[in-house]
């Protein structure tokens, strides 16, 4: 009977230390973003209206409650190249949207009880944060800090194709023997497949004003779309001028050679 | 070749001007007659080449600096308002960014073009020396300007580089201090790192000046690597040469563009479109490309003090290369042993810069990556101090023609 | 060109080189403007270039001063002894009869309907129009200069209640930005 325990704790023993040190074996490396296409990747693509306007929609309704788009101005939705708001619209954004006002005749930045005064925004503002500075930011989000997404596309190695492997990568099982974090959540392509945010998009999560369906997949696509133009709103504007450019210099080196080839025609 | 002016000025204007500032005249021996060697090739273009892009650099630096502000707190912020709000401040700033890529492309063609034909031999050594001093300029101009957009890899590549001046014992850490300005790189360090980079590139043309003068003594070399005889090997620098440089100045310039517009974040890293965040380091910290078979000569020395060394010497060594060859032949077109020696050498110095790239504990095809780069570094000063004057005194040379024009008759067998 | 090319097809050849030239000429010239055109404001500037104001605070015979553009705005809510007195004069008298409108053609004359359209509501730039100072306003407790407008302290131009200049050394009316009324209560500026 003792021996049978102590075999059967030694094999206990055993077997735990075994799956703890397959699980210490298990490359937690970030796993490849699966292939997605865009419209806007290659020399001629251009973002497309209506997914930069759902994106909008997605990030505003959902990604705004935690992080900032700081570097995005209100006047930047109007523009050319964008999602290409209206004027009205615009302003309508803009006003609905409140920013911390200057301080008042008496020189107070906050009311009686200590809330910050705020103001509507206009044209020239940035969009709002969601929180006033880091502190706040980690403090209603369990230590971890809700990086800004105005240049989230260009900031990681991956690109478009890496943030749309996170939206869309929660719903993937974890392999047998990983133990997620408490307080964490399993994303195989986040590294080490410990992610602090929660999945934030769900079939519906959003209703599309131009009654496209709402699935995740499709809520990744326009929101990632919309962060790409709000790392890059000149994205457009480049890829136009550079034709232009190619066709000129391509001509010009053809000029050139012909001249080129003249002017030491006689030589030798 | 450096002899009597042939300006002959043919208005009263030009007589009254040359006779207070030869400007004119100074142009018109140095662009526009000057003999040139008729024989010289597309790797001879990049001297020009490169002048367009210092040129190109300071022009845009200049504009992206009535822009940008140089304080911790509001530089990346304003790089991003030139991307977002200023005129073509989108183009500027990539075209800043590429051109500093393209600017050493350029400079390490032209460099090897110059190891290759023996450029750097008698009676050009100071050529080859001013020619040193301007690259490191230029590498100090490209550390500089990195930093300031002040993301995480510019923040951390300062670190890490200031730091290297801690291995120096005794004042190591003194003189890490005074560069900072502060106990670690941050505001005070960005402010004059703005300055200086705004400064070198005026140094580096003022030496770049020097270079073309000390170069207009004896005139170019040339492929072959032998003399210039008579005046039938030459043609007059315009518009030979200023219409094939324009030619090939194209050309450099459609894939300069090719970047600035499809591809303008090709050479530069996700990493640095991230602020700086003085409390936490990226998990790989690299420069630019340019400077990685620098930096895998550093780290493949365990030793902080000797890697610093290491990685200095390699830039020291250039110095003595036209006392280090000791051939009488110039050109590897007639030296078959050296020739091969030589691209074993481009090979280490392509290898010593994916090391670079890697991390430090990095293993390839079972290879760590750290002993790549000690042979290949290995190879490196071998290839000077070892190779050059043994090679030198043991090679049989091929047999050299008689002249340029000589060689560029249809009789004469073709050159490689 | 050099004595070395022949001088057998010339015309050709001088063509090619003349197009080239010309070609590349374009190119610096299309290449130059970005540089030009970074200096011209950025978008940022251009949006900080207009502002929309809230008057639901102002009474009658009181004037907010709004910074706009870098420059004082004048936001002056007049009383209708104010309006009257501004109506009650000979346009043609005056030192500068223009209106100053930037809402209205530049022969506009200076009557009081064209430079408030709205009689109640004067929006001027507060920038005296002789070397630059901002103009102090008149109110009744506290009366600056003879018209009851403005007084520029700094070399003593007066301004009456619709912003013209009366006396002193000032040469031009104050300038009426670019307004549009959003609603009774909101002005956009510029």
């Amino acid at each position: 009977m003792r021996l049978t325990h102590l075999s059967l704790g030694i094999a206990f023993g055993l077997l735990t230390t075994a799956s703890a040190f397959a699980a210490e074996a298990i490359d937690t490396k970030r796993l490849h973003p699966k292939h997605v296409e865009f419209e806007f990747e290659g020399p001629f693509g251009t973002y497309d209206r209506g997914a930069l306007q759902r994106g909008y929609q997605v990030y505003k309704e959902v990604c705004a409650a935690c992080h900032a788009v700081d570097h995005l101005a209100f006047h930047a939705l109007g523009e050319p190249g964008g999602p290409e708001f209206t004027e009205a619209q615009v302003r309508a954004l803009a006003t609905a949207a409140k920013v911390p006002a200057e301080p008042n005749d008496k020189g107070e930045t906050t009311d009686d009880k200590g809330t910050p005064l705020m103001r509507s925004a206009t044209l020239a503002d940035h969009l709002p944060a969601p929180f006033p500075n880091e502190n706040a930011a980690r403090a209603n989000n369990g230590g971890a800090l809700p990086p800004d997404l105005s240049m989230i596309v260009k900031a990681r190695e991956g690109g478009a194709a890496y943030v749309y492997a996170i939206l869309t990568g929660f719903h993937e099982k974890a392999p047998a023997g990983f133990k997620v974090t408490e307080g964490k959540y399993f994303n195989p392509y986040f590294e080490g497949w410990n992610i602090g945010m929660p999945p934030p998009l769900n079939a519906n999560s959003v209703t599309y004003s131009d009654g496209t369906k709402a699935t995740i997949e499709q809520e990744a696509h326009d929101v990632v779309t919309f962060l790409a133009w709000a790392a890059e709103p000149k994205m457009e504007e480049r890829k136009r001028v550079g034709f232009g450019v190619m066709v000129f210099l391509i001509a010009f080196a053809g000029l050139l050679f012909a001249a080129y080839k003249k002017v030491w025609k006689d030589v030798h | 070749m450096s002899g009597p002016s042939t300006y002959n000025p043919q208005s009263g204007f030009e007589r009254w001007l040359d006779s207070r500032l030869p400007l004119p005249r100074l142009l018109h021996d140095t662009i526009h007659t000057f003999p040139t060697p008729k024989n010289l090739n597309i790797w001879y273009t990049f001297g020009g080449i490169l002048a367009f892009c210092l040129g190109v650099q300071i022009v845009t630096g200049i504009v992206l600096a009535m822009h940008y502000v140089a304080n911790a707190n509001l530089a990346f912020n304003s790089v991003e308002g030139i991307m977002r709000d200023v005129n073509y401040g989108w183009l500027i700033r990539y075209i800043h960014a590429n051109g500093a890529s393209m600017f050493f492309l350029a400079v390490y063609i032209h460099m090897f073009r110059g190891l290759y034909y023996g450029s750097y031999k008698a009676p050009r050594e100071l050529i080859w020396i001013i020619g040193v001093l301007i690259y490191v300029l230029m590498m100090a101009t490209a550390f500089f300007g990195y930093v300031l957009p002040w993301g995480q890899m510019s923040f951390w590549g300062a670190t890490v580089i200031t730091n290297l001046f801690t291995a120096i014992p005794v004042v190591g850490g003194h003189i890490a201090t005074w560069l900072w300005g502060d106990f670690a790189v941050g505001d005070a360090t960005l402010n004059r790192f703005f300055s200086l980079h705004y400064l070198l590139p005026f140094i580096i043309a003022g030496v770049v000046g020097l270079h073309i003068w000390a170069l207009h003594v004896p005139g170019n070399n040339n492929p072959l690597g032998i003399d210039v005889k008579s005046p039938q090997d030459t043609v007059p620098f315009h518009p030979f040469y200023t219409v094939k440089d324009a030619f090939y100045l194209t050309l450099f310039v459609i894939l300069f563009a090719g970047f600035v517009f499809y591809a303008p974040d090709f050479f530069g890293n996700p990493d640095n479109y991230q602020p700086a965040n003085p409390l936490v380091t990226p998990p790989d910290i690299v420069p630019e490309w340019y400077l990685l078979p620098f930096y895998a000569m550093l780290r493949s020395i365990p030793n902080k003090l000797l890697g610093v060394i290491v990685m200095a010497g390699a830039l020291v060594t250039l110095v003595f290369l036209p006392w280090l060859d000791t051939s009488r032949v110039r050109s590897c077109r007639f030296r078959p042993l050296m020739k091969q020696f030589f691209w074993v050498f481009v090979v280490a110095c392509v290898l010593l810069g994916y090391c670079g790239s890697q991390s430090v504990d990095a293993v390839k095809l079972g290879i760590p990556m750290v002993w790549v780069a000690r042979i290949a570094s290995l190879y490196y000063y071998a290839f000077f101090w070892l190779i050059l004057p043994i090679v030198g005194l043991i090679e049989t040379p091929k047999k050299l023609p008689a002249s340029i024009s000589q060689s560029v008759l249809p009789s004469a067998a073709p050159a490689e | 060109m050099a004595a070395t090319i022949s001088d057998a097809g010339t015309t050709r050849r001088d063509f090619l080189y003349v197009a080239t030239g010309a070609v590349g000429g374009v190119g610096v010239a299309a290449a130059a403007w970005p540089f030009i055109d970074q200096m011209n404001p950025s978008t940022a500037a251009l949006a900080m270039g207009s502002t929309e104001i809230d008057l639901t605070a102002v009474q009658p015979g009181q004037q907010i001063v709004y910074k706009f553009r870098g420059q004082p705005l004048f936001v002056r809510r007049r009383t209708p002894a104010e309006i009257a007195s501004a109506k009650d004069v000979d346009v043609s008298a005056l030192p500068d009869p223009l209106a100053r409108n930037l809402n209205l053609p530049d022969s506009t004359l200076a009557n009081d309907a064209d430079r408030a359209t709205k009689p109640e509501w004067l929006i001027l730039v507060g920038v005296c129009t002789h070397l630059g100072c901002t103009p102090t306003v008149s109110t009744p407790q506290m009366p600056e200069g003879d018209y009851g407008g403005w007084l520029c302290h700094c070399h003593g131009s007066m301004y009456d209640t619709a912003g013209r200049i009366r006396k002193g050394p000032a040469p031009q009316n104050l300038l009426v930005p670019q307004y549009t009324f959003l609603s009774d209560t909101r002005v956009k500026v510029g």
